[in-house]
């Protein structure tokens, strides 16, 4: 088989704060009604997470599970374990109308992590969204963009943000970030 | 710069997060309609100085589609509500007409 690589292979930047390629994870997006109790049990088995509610993700260890819109998830575990989950997930919500699918590598997965003012400074540059701590404390979660690609955005605690685009512009993401990061580029907006 | 709030996610965003798609609440007409009344649809608007409803996409962010009320004049948003509808829903009717006496969604269409 194949060496599955990452879009950025790794690759991080030190700056005013640090943005690093996560590891690769298993994704897998799924549709169909998020409300019902078997939708809940499945996926809160599969990440071992909580559900989460609107405009928020839940992690547990290796686990992440994101809301995404009123009818779809994302769900983050170890790669190895996604073609399980498939099966799992089609088995369990076999009579609801529902779409799964892998898209652990039509992703890439960013990290950007450092003094909490300087990384939400950092992330405002490039989004339209109020990173203040009080508009987005730890377990928000929202879809954006990040300059001029689709982008979403979690806070997992103080100073440590995650974020996700298409791996198409992974590179675009990257370059982008690390220009906002610029040491010289010092705003303190958030400080 | 427009701040709308998208109904299905709750997401209060500049517009930039979303994308216009025209006229809202058209009247579809297809296949063995007339000549005029498919050209009316395709190509007639309202296009009014003052209020308009209008079809957005929370493109950036959910992905669905919502309705907004806005004054092309004055850019002010009167209010967002679900696509799964035909018409603006009475309280924003009505919220409308106290902020331009006079007006009347009938005065427009
Ligand atoms: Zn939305």
């Amino acid at each position: 088989m194949s060496e599955l690589l990452t879009p950025l292979l790794g690759k991080s930047y030190d700056g005013l704060v640090q943005v690093a390629e996560l590891p690769r994870r298993g994704m897998i997006t799924l549709r169909g009604d998020i409300s019902t109790a078997t939708m809940r049990n499945v996926t809160t088995g599969l990440t071992g997470t909580a559900m989460p509610g609107r405009g928020r993700v839940e992690l547990a260890g290796d686990g992440m599970l994101a809301w995404m819109s009123p009818d779809e998830l994302l769900l983050v575990l170890p790669a190895d374990r996604v073609p399980r989950a498939l099966e799992r997930i089609a088995k369990d919500l076999a009579s609801a109308h529902h779409l799964a699918l892998d898209v652990s590598d039509a992703r890439a997965m960013i990290r950007v992590s450092g003094a909490d003012a300087a990384v939400r400074d950092t992330l405002a540059k490039l989004a339209p969204v109020d990173f203040s701590a009080k508009a987005f404390p730890a377990g928000s979660f929202r879809r954006s963009r990040l300059a001029q690609v689709p982008a979403a955005f979690w806070c997992a605690g103080a100073g440590d943000f995650g974020l996700i685009c298409f791996r198409s512009v992974a590179e675009y993401a990257f370059s982008a970030l690390s220009n906002a990061a610029d040491p010289a580029g010092t705003v303190g907006h958030y400080a | 710069m427009l701040i709308l709030t998208c109904p299905c996610c709750g997401v209060s965003a500049e517009e930039t997060e979303f994308h216009c798609g025209g006229e809202a609440h058209l009247k579809r007409f297809g296949p063995d309609s007339s000549d005029s009344d498919f050209e009316t649809y395709l190509f007639q608007r309202q296009n009014p100085r003052g209020v308009h409803f209008e079809r957005w996409r929370h493109v950036n962010g959910c992905g669905k589609w919502f309705h907004a009320a806005r004054c092309t004049q004055t850019l002010e948003i009167f209010g967002t509500y679900p696509a799964q509808t035909t018409e603006p829903p009475q309280a924003l009717r009505d919220r409308i007409a106290e902020k331009r006496p006079g007006w009347t969604q009938e005065s427009v269409s």
